[in-house]
C-alpha cells in the first residue's frame, strides 16, 4: 500500500487497514517510526525505536490496536526520559507510568515518541521549551501554539497519526486550532491525572489531538475512567462511541458576542461566521448569549494557575530527582538549582503565584480570583439553561510568527481569551478546523479553529455535533501534512 | 504595582536566586500583569463563595490496607546524591 495513504489516514482508518489485512501492525509502526525520524518541526524530544515503542503494549488491545501514538513529554513513562521540556528535569527517567499512557498501551497503541511543549505546560506558543520551539507545519516561521505544540505539530505535519496532550487554559485546543487538527479537552475529572506532571491541579486535564472528531472519540473512550491513583477522577458514564450524527436539528448554539468585541482577526471572524451559517444549514439554531464575567477569566486564571503552579513546583529542589546545581549549603542548593533549572516564564509564574499566596495578599488575589471563578461557572450554568453548546473562535488570531508575542507576557496570555473561561468552568470543549484565513496584515493562509463547549460530562453530545459540523466543513489538511519532514 | 523590595522578598520565598537583571525585568513584568489582574476588583462578589474544585465530589476513601509501593532502590535511582539508602543533601549549617 502507498505511503501517502498511511500519512493521510486517520487513526480509525489505519486501524481498519490493519484489521482487514491491507497492512500489518508491524508495517504501520515501522512506517511511522520512519516518519518521526525525519522530524523537521522539533516536534519530538525523544523518539522510540521498535522495541521501546511496544513496551507494555497489548498487541490484542482492541479495535484501534496497532496505531502508534505520540505522547506529550509531560506524561511520566517508566524507563523513558520525561522532561516537561524543562532543564530541571533534564535526564529524568520516571520510575512509573501515567495512568493515561497505561490505558493507551492496554488498548494496543505503541508509543512513537515524547513531544515538545512549553516548559511545564506554561505557554501558548511552544517558545518556552528549554529545548527550542516546535514549529508549525503550515509555515515553519510560525508557532504551532502551546503548550501541547509538539503534539499538534506532529499530528498536523504527518509525523504521527494522533497524540496525547494536556490542557490547563487552552493547551490542547489552541495548538489544535493553529495547526488545523482536532483537539478535545474533556471535562475536568474525566481522565486520570496520575503521572501527568502537575502545573495547576484544579485545571489540568489530559486529552487527544487528532486528525478528526472520530479519532478524538476513540481515544477519549480509551483514556477516560475513574482511577484509584487520582481521587479527583470520576470518568464519564458509559462508553464513548464513534459519532454518526449528520444533522444538528433541535440543537442550539450560543454565541457570546460580548466576549468577541475586539482583537479578533478579520479572517478568523469570517471563518467563524461562515461556520455559524453551516450550523444553521444543518438545522441548528444560533442564539446570542451573555457570559458577563468571562472577560475577567484571563485575570482570574493568571492568579489561580500561577498560585497552584508555585506550590506544585516546590518539589523541584535538587533533593530527590532532576537537577542539583549547587552543594554549597542547603539553601544555596535549593536556590541555585531552581534558578538554573527553570526558564523565564516558569520563574515568572512561580513569582506571581507566590506573591498572590503570600501573607497579606491572599484574600486580594487568590481568594478574589476563586470567587470570580464561581461567577464564571455560574455564567456557563445560566447559558446552558438556554443553549446546548457555546461556540467561539478557538483563538483570536491564526498562528503567529516566532518571537511576535514574546516581549510582553500579557499579550501572549490574551491568545487564550476564548479557551480560559471554559477551563475555569471545568467543562468539555473541542476545537475543530473551520477553514483557512490570512493573518491581519497579510501572509500565508493558515488554519482557523472553531471551539464548541458543552456542559460537564456531555462529551458524547459534543462529539456528535462536532462530527456533523466537521463533515459539512470538509476541511483539507493536506498542506500541513506535507510540512513535517525536510 | 510591585516594588523591587517585594520582588526580592517573593524570590526568597520562592527559593529562586535571581540575577540582578532578572529582578529588574520581573519588577516591571509582574507590575504589568498585576495591573491587569487588579481589574478583578471591579467584579461584584457580594455573597459569592470561592470555587476550588469544579466537579462535585464527596470524600474519596479507600480501605487502609498495605499495598506494594516503589522499592527503596527505585525511589533513589534518580537522586542526585543517594547515600546509604537515603537522599543526601548538603549541610544547612552555612545558612546560620
Amino acid at each position: 500500500m502507498g505511503d501517502i495513504e498511511l500519512i493521510a489516514a486517520s487513526g480509525a482508518e489505519t486501524a481498519a487497514k490493519i484489521a482487514n489485512g491491507e497492512v500489518s501492525a508491524d508495517e504501520v509502526l515501522d512506517f511511522w517510526l520512519q516518519r518521526a525520524s525525519g522530524d523537521a518541526l522539533n516536534g519530538y524530544l525523544w523518539s522510540a525505536d521498535r522495541e521501546s515503542a511496544r513496551d507494555g503494549v497489548d498487541p490484542d488491545g482492541g479495535a484501534i490496536a496497532g496505531v502508534p501514538l505520540a505522547i506529550k513529554d509531560i506524561f511520566c513513562t517508566e524507563g523513558v526520559p520525561t522532561t516537561a521540556a524543562s532543564k530541571i528535569l533534564g535526564g529524568y527517567i520516571p520510575p512509573y507510568t501515567a495512568t493515561s499512557v497505561r490505558n493507551t498501551r492496554a488498548a494496543g497503541l505503541p508509543m512513537l515518541g515524547k513531544t515538545n511543549m512549553d516548559e511545564f505546560a506554561m505557554g501558548s506558543s511552544n517558545e518556552n521549551s528549554a529545548y527550542g520551539p516546535s514549529l508549525n507545519p503550515w509555515d515553519t516561521d510560525r508557532v504551532p501554539g502551546g503548550s501541547s505544540g509538539g503534539s499538534a505539530a506532529v499530528v498536523a505535519g504527518g509525523l504521527a497519526p494522533w497524540a496525547l496532550g494536556t490542557d490547563t487554559g487552552g493547551s490542547i485546543r489552541q495548538p489544535a486550532g493553529f495547526c488545523g487538527i482536532v483537539g478535545l479537552k474533556p471535562t475536568y475529572g474525566a481522565i486520570s491525572r496520575f503521572g501527568m506532571i502537575a502545573f495547576a491541579s484544579s485545571l489540568d486535564q489530559c486529552g487527544p489531538l487528532t486528525r478528526d472528531v472520530t479519532d478524538a472519540a476513540l481515544l477519549l473512550d480509551v483514556l477516560q475512567g475513574r482511577d484509584d491513583y487520582d481521587s479527583t477522577s470520576v470518568g464519564i458514564d458509559g462508553d464513548v462511541k464513534a459519532p454518526t450524527a449528520e444533522r444538528l436539528d433541535g440543537l442550539t448554539f450560543g454565541v457570546p458576542r460580548g466576549l468577541m468585541s475586539e482583537g479578533i482577526e478579520a479572517g478568523v471572524l469570517a471563518r467563524f461566521e461562515e461556520t455559524l451559517i453551516r450550523i444553521a444549514e444543518l438545522g441548528g439554531e444560533i442564539v446570542d448569549i451573555e457570559l458577563p464575567h468571562a472577560g475577567h477569566a484571563i485575570s482570574a486564571y493568571y492568579v489561580l494557575a500561577p498560585a497552584e503552579a508555585s506550590t506544585n513546583l516546590q518539589r523541584y529542589d535538587g533533593v530527590r530527582y532532576g537537577l542539583r546545581a549547587s552543594d554549597e549549603d542547603l539553601l544555596a542548593m535549593y536556590e541555585v538549582t531552581r534558578e538554573d533549572g527553570f526558564g523565564p516564564e516558569v520563574k515568572r509564574r512561580i513569582m506571581l503565584g507566590t506573591y498572590a499566596l503570600s501573607s497579606g495578599f491572599y484574600d486580594a488575589y487568590y481568594g478574589r480570583a476563586q470567587r470570580v471563578r464561581t461567577r464564571i461557572v455560574e455564567d456557563f450554568d445560566r447559558a446552558f439553561g438556554k443553549v446546548d453548546f457555546v461556540v467561539t473562535p478557538t483563538s483570536p488570531t491564526v498562528a503567529f510568527k516566532l518571537g511576535e508575542k514574546t516581549a510582553d507576557p500579557w499579550t501572549m496570555y490574551l491568545s487564550d481569551i476564548f479557551t480560559v473561561p471554559i477551563s475555569l468552568a471545568g467543562i468539555p470543549a473541542i476545537s475543530i478546523p473551520a477553514g483557512l484565513a490570512e493573518p491581519d496584515g497579510g501572509g500565508p493562509e493558515l488554519p482557523v479553529g472553531f471551539q464548541i463547549a458543552a456542559p460537564a460530562f456531555a462529551e458524547q453530545k459534543l462529539i456528535e455535533a462536532s462530527f456533523a459540523l466537521e463533515q459539512a466543513i470538509g476541511f483539507d489538511g493536506s498542506a500541513g501534512l506535507a510540512g513535517g519532514v525536510r | 504595582m510591585i516594588e523591587r523590595e517585594q520582588v526580592l522578598h517573593v524570590a526568597r520565598l520562592s527559593r529562586l536566586r535571581l540575577s540582578e537583571e532578572e529582578i529588574d525585568t520581573l519588577t516591571g513584568e509582574l507590575s504589568s500583569v498585576l495591573d491587569h489582574v487588579d481589574k478583578l476588583a471591579e467584579v461584584d462578589l457580594e455573597g459569592v463563595e470561592p470555587t476550588s474544585h469544579v466537579v462535585p465530589l464527596e470524600n474519596v476513601l479507600r480501605s487502609d490496607e498495605p499495598r506494594p509501593s516503589l522499592d527503596r532502590e527505585v525511589a533513589l535511582s534518580q537522586a542526585p546524591d543517594p547515600h546509604d539508602g537515603a537522599f543526601r543533601v548538603p549541610s544547612p549549617q552555612a545558612e546560620a
